[in-house]
């Protein structure tokens, strides 16, 4: 175990803060969640010999150790810290027009709805109008421009929070031959759920009414949005 | 002025307009006052919010405007006086230069959706071109 090798007598290869970040004890024991075992008695019953010993006596089943260890055993330091929702950007507001940067709809233009209890942004296309669904998407790949619809008093439907957009549970099938098939031909796709389509529309009614009052608004909705020569998103203003 | 003529047309002279480069007065122009050395001057501009101080050419560009028979180094009073006589501040506005300047600085301050709009109308501005062009061609 010696893993700073002396230099020489007396003086280690390694300082102390590398010998403790080696030794890993910071990490604490392996742990696992091993089923409860059931409740073994801890004492029985003995027969004792001798007229004033009372005849019987409870006796641990397991004698306690005769010797302390001598060295403790270390716990590992329990976090107290737990991650915060992310703070809004201030140039963020309901109906403010962002641009995503990321994933599936990258340089789409889309409306801001609210912000999620996860800190997750909820906008929509809306989808009538740029195929953009109802989507949660993280602040940090938004490019918030300073165009914004007038949505009013509009409120977002309560029940469209993050469990919304959960994936549903599903028992993973067993073979890949068992997800795509069924009887030897492909399965049929499965239709987008009536529900949510219908959530859809309701949230974006609001939305679509008001890109109706300015003037191109809908034009520049639909256009996707990119940098051309000479263009610098940190010298543009948006 | 040089005795012998000149193929230059704009002079590091007393009375010559220049446009400021860089500095907190970056974009306006000001009036040479006085010639200190070969690389700093006087200016002043009092029409146009720059204090009068002493200036390194290397940050100023001349226009070929020029204020005519500005004596050396006069103060701001007299510099405005003539300034707004010649009428230098408007000149230098309707200057092709200058429309140019503000033009490519509208365009920068311009947002995403205002850009998307100009990108429009220009759209359509080439469109009624193409048609009438296409047209006349057609007739002729």
């Amino acid at each position: 175990m010696a893993r700073s090798k002396e230099l020489v007598p007396g003086v280690g290869r390694l300082s102390r803060s590398q010998v403790f970040a080696r030794r890993g004890l910071y990490k604490g024991l392996k742990k696992s969640d091993a089923p409860i075992a059931a409740e073994v008695a801890t004492t029985k019953e003995v027969q004792v010999g001798g007229e004033k010993n009372g005849g019987k006596r409870l006796v641990p089943t397991s004698k306690a150790p005769r010797f302390y260890p001598a060295e403790d055993v270390r716990k590992p330091k329990k976090s107290r810290k737990s991650p915060k929702p992310a703070k809004l950007r201030s140039s963020i507001s309901p109906g403010t027009v962002l641009i995503l940067l990321a994933g599936r709809f990258a340089g789409k233009r889309v409306v801001f709805l609210k912000q999620l209890a996860s800190g997750l942004l909820l906008v929509t296309g809306p989808y009538k109008t740029n195929g953009v669904p109802l989507r949660r998407v993280n602040q940090a790949y938004v490019i918030a421009t300073s165009a914004k619809l007038d949505l009013g008093d509009f409120k977002v439907d309560e029940k469209i929070n993050d469990a919304y957009f959960a994936k549903p549970a599903t028992k993973g099938t067993s073979s890949a031959e068992a997800e795509f098939f069924s009887e030897g031909k492909p399965k049929p796709k499965e239709a987008y759920p009536e529900s949510k389509a219908a959530d859809q529309k309701a949230a974006d009614a609001a939305v679509i009414a008001a890109i109706k009052k300015t003037e191109s608004l809908n034009k520049y909705l639909k256009a996707s949005w990119g940098l051309s020569k000479g263009q610098f998103p940190h010298q543009m203003t948006f | 002025m040089p005795a012998q003529q000149s193929n230059f047309k704009r002079f590091v002279e007393v009375g010559r307009v220049v446009l400021i480069k860089s500095g907190p007065s970056e974009g306006r122009i000001a009036v040479i006052a006085e010639i200190i050395d070969h690389n700093r001057a006087i200016i002043d501009g009092p029409t146009t919010g720059v204090p009068r101080q002493s200036f390194p050419y290397r940050h100023m560009t001349l226009t070929p405007l020029v204020l005519t028979k500005l004596p050396r180094a006069a103060g701001s009073g007299v510099i405005r006086k003539q300034l707004e006589k010649e009428a230098t501040v408007e000149r230098w506005n309707k200057s092709a230069w200058a429309q140019k300047r503000a033009a490519i600085e509208k365009r920068r301050s311009l947002n995403d959706f205002e850009r998307f709009c100009v990108m429009l109308a220009k759209k359509s501005r080439r469109d009624v071109v193409r048609k009438t062009l296409a047209k006349a061609k057609a007739s002729a």
